[in-house]
């Protein structure tokens, strides 16, 4: 292959609410049996490149974890292999990483001691698959300094989420504006980039040595007129997950025959870590419509329009309706979840009631596990 | 110089032909069992959460899908760089070389793979039952016996002690006697096919029955030391154990999984059974489906109704399909409208649409009747079944099939289709 690959992973984000005080964005689990990084790391395996740094900062542990073996994901090689990087004091430097330029300043001995000739930049929150060698051909046809993987957003309310540009016949990237609140524009971009490894090491380096920490505004919004930035538009499904909303709304997505087979049933696949758990069971009792029912669960009452993770245990006569179980989640008898999102390993108490009134609602209870 | 105290043999070599048309195509210890597993992930789990890390798996019939499904031990943390999981299949000699014929002698032919761990005990396992067992609770009772060979032993009921090896032991647990499917049993202690031999006790034995034709630990090892006075122990084991070795047994283990609290837990945190997990999304249950009593694997997708059954991974239920008392394995796709009722169906099948399978009277089955038996339709893996055909009870069906196998459209009780020799689907 001839890139290697960086996953930034170290993003934290208050509108995850709740849900991010556990675990870095990145480590969110995602339709029953994935975590979010999964998607950028098997899109990396699966487009060859098999040397891959991750970044993270933010409450890193639970992504640790998933990492604690590169196997998964076949990168447990002998030439290249999984590089996980967190922040270090080191001589030269005792602070954060202050951006996501910097989070690579810090780094730049990795792609300094590589010698692939490209670098592919992804984020850990996207949700998708993504032949990487295809931007890359793409990449070097145009003749292109950096490009930039971008879609289609209709929603307008979602546009100040996203770094929004606007490309010209040629699809160089001509305007770019960083989460603006209103734009006349609907191209965003997924935060995946494409660029030669020597001309993103020149440009880290001058952007560090001016304390300019973000890859966005300090070097694609300000580089734009002086070196060719291209846009590289893709039409299939692609999701970032880091709000509250955008994590529920991705994860039933799932629900859709469309999108589930293309994510389950057409190579290539998404992996992720084996957990080892056994079938689901469904006792007497069970009542289950359209759902996504993962490995471990046993369920006694009623699951309809909803996504149960990993060892999630249903009680009997409980009522869960258009809601996201999360991982290892004892839901005691006779309880009733509408709209909600549950966060993992939490034991809900028998007859407890929760619904989502207007938007979903995440319920954390921190009981003792099983003191029910 | 690499030193393991105790290392297991795995006799992963047999046909099961008891099993029909389910091991045509692979060994018995790579059949699917309970959802997700195989057999042989029982004895490897029971290994690796017994502290046994050095483990041989003597293959020779069908291995291919034992081989990929092992590689090289990953699921059981048996990959190691010293010791791991080895595959021993049979191997040419620069003079007599031969198959394994029989179980002591397939462990005599790997003597040199033993001996490079200098171990001081060996357990010896079969790939075909399932349990949980810590095998270093045994190594403890064989030290403190200070046994030779002592022998895993469960209490079965006397009447069903006849279709046993008994074993008849003293009050302290030493062997006496052994009874190979006695008549009139003197003792319910039937043998499990478990034993740990002091390393020393097997080799000798092993060398001194080599040229003994077909030479088996049960028939020739084990009377062999008796005779010589060795200490031979029985070990009582009082939990779950099964023998899957026929169709009936093997339907009847995998349905006692379904029971709320079964007696065979496989959702307990401590000791858990490993497999290779190659198989990730999660399952999706559809609108009109209706599931009760189920084991169901990752990636199958539910749109009818299924009861009592345990469904592998990937398995597609069809719209307005029935499953009835049944197992059903991986990749295997049940066709709208059609209905299965107590069927053991292997993997990669096809069936197709508006299908009876499993229906009106038991007769005896017309080929093999004590394989074939327990009301059973049995459908062999990558078969295919056309559309709108019925199939009776006490049937087996292997290969691609096509309307013109079922006269009238129907496959009657007891009738075996047998088409090995066509293609696979």
């Amino acid at each position: 292959m001839r890139a290697i690959g960086i996953i930034l992973a170290g993003g934290n984000n208050n509108r995850m609410r709740e849900l991010s005080n556990k675990r870095a964005i990145a480590a969110m689990p995602i339709a029953g049996s994935y975590r979010a990084i999964d998607f950028a790391l098997s899109n990396m395996a699966n487009s060859h490149i098999n040397k891959v740094a991750v970044l993270t900062q933010y409450n890193a542990r639970s992504l640790n974890e998933h990492l604690s073996s590169s196997k998964w994901w076949d990168f447990g090689r002998k030439q290249g292999g999984l590089f996980v990087f967190t922040p270090t004091i080191t001589k030269e430097n005792s602070l954060w990483y202050q951006g996501t330029a910097d989070a690579i300043y810090q780094n730049l001995d990795f792609l300094r001691n590589s010698h692939e000739p490209y670098v592919v930049i992804a984020s850990g929150d996207g949700v998708y698959k993504l032949d990487y060698n295809k931007v890359l051909e793409y990449h070097i046809a145009k003749r292109a300094d950096i490009t930039v993987v971008c879609t289609t957003c209709n929603d307008q309310s979602e546009i100040e989420r996203f770094g929004v540009l606007r490309m010209n016949e040629d699809c160089r990237i001509e305007e770019f504006e960083e989460k603006p609140m209103v734009s006349p524009y609907n191209t965003v971009s997924t935060g995946i980039y494409i660029i030669r490894r020597r001309q993103l090491i020149e440009l880290i380096e001058k952007a560090g040595q001016e304390g300019r920490n973000d890859f966005v505004r300090d070097i694609l919004i300000r580089y734009k007129n002086l070196k060719r930035i291209y846009g590289y538009k893709i039409d299939t499904f692609w999701s970032n997950i880091s709000t509250a909303d955008s994590y529920y709304k991705t994860n039933m997505a799932f629900l859709d025959p469309e999108i589930r087979n293309y994510f389950f049933k057409q190579a290539p696949f998404i992996k992720t870590r084996i957990d080892d758990l056994p079938p689901a069971k469904y006792n007497p009792g069970a009542v289950v419509k359209n759902s996504l029912v993962s490995s471990g669960c046993i369920i006694n009452g009623e699951v309809r329009n909803s996504v149960l993770f990993k060892d999630v245990y249903v009680g009997n006569n409980c009522v869960i309706k258009n809601s996201v179980i999360l991982n290892s989640v004892y839901l005691g008898d006779n309880t009733h979840i509408e709209n909600c999102i549950v966060e993992s390993r939490d034991t809900i108490k028998a007859n407890s009631y929760y619904c989502g009134e207007d938007g979903v609602k995440i319920v954390v209870e921190n009981n003792d596990r099983f003191a029910v | 110089m690499i030193k393991k105290e105790m290392i297991a043999m795995l006799l992963a070599g047999g046909q099961g032909s008891r099993l029909g048309v389910l091991t045509e195509r692979v060994a018995k210890p790579a059949v699917a069992f309970g959802g997700k597993y195989r057999i042989i992930d029982f004895p490897l789990s029971n290994c690796i959460n017994s502290g046994i890390d050095t483990v041989g798996v003597l293959t020779q019939y069908q291995p291919l899908r034992l081989n990929t499904h092992i590689g090289i031990g990953i699921p059981w943390d048996l990959d190691r760089n010293e010791g791991g999981v080895t595959v021993l299949p049979p191997y040419e000699k620069s003079e007599n070389s031969e198959w394994y014929t029989g179980t002591a002698n397939a462990i005599y032919q790997n003597m040199e793979y033993m001996q490079e761990y200098h171990p001081d005990y060996v357990l010896i396992l079969s790939g075909d039952h399932i349990y949980k067992m810590d095998y270093e609770v045994m190594l403890d009772f064989h030290k403190a016996n200070k046994a030779d060979v002592t022998i895993a032993c469960m209490p079965v009921p006397i009447e069903e002690a006849s279709r046993f090896g008994v074993m008849v032991a003293d009050e302290t647990g030493r062997i006496t006697e052994f009874q190979e499917k006695p008549e009139h049993p003197k003792s319910n202690l039937a043998s499990m096919g478990i034993y740990i031999f002091n390393w020393e006790v097997m080799k000798e034995a092993l060398i001194a029955l080599k040229d003994q034709n077909g030479c088996d630990f049960g028939k020739h090892i084990l009377p062999y030391c008796r005779e010589k006075g060795q200490r031979l122990f029985a070990y009582e084991y009082n939990g779950y154990w099964k023998d899957v070795g026929t169709l009936g047994s093997y339907w009847e283990a995998n349905m006692e999984l379904i029971d709320i609290i079964p007696e065979f837990n496989l959702y307990e945190e401590f000791w858990r059974i490993y497999t290779k997990g190659d198989i990730i999304p999660p399952q999706y249950i559809s609108d009109e489906a209706v599931i009760n009593r189920c084991l169901i694997g990752e990636g199958a997708e539910i749109y009818g109704e299924v009861h009592n059954s345990v469904i592998g991974p990937n398995v597609i239920i069809g719209h307005g399909a029935v499953v009835h008392d049944s197992i059903i394995m991986r990749n295997t796709v049940i066709g709208d409208n059609t209905i299965v009722d107590k069927a053991i169906i292997a993997e990669d099948v096809t069936v197709g649409k508006g299908d009876v399978i499993g229906f009106g009277e038991e007769v005896p089955n017309e080929v093999k009747p004590a394989v074939y038996s327990f009301g059973l339709a049995v459908i062999g893996e990558h078969s295919v079944i056309p559309d709108n055909v019925k199939i009776g009870r006490n049937t087996a069906i292997s290969g691609v099939t096509s309307s013109g196998d079922y006269p009238d459209g129907v496959l009657g009780g007891g009738k075996v289709i047998d088409k090995k020799d066509g293609d696979v689907a």
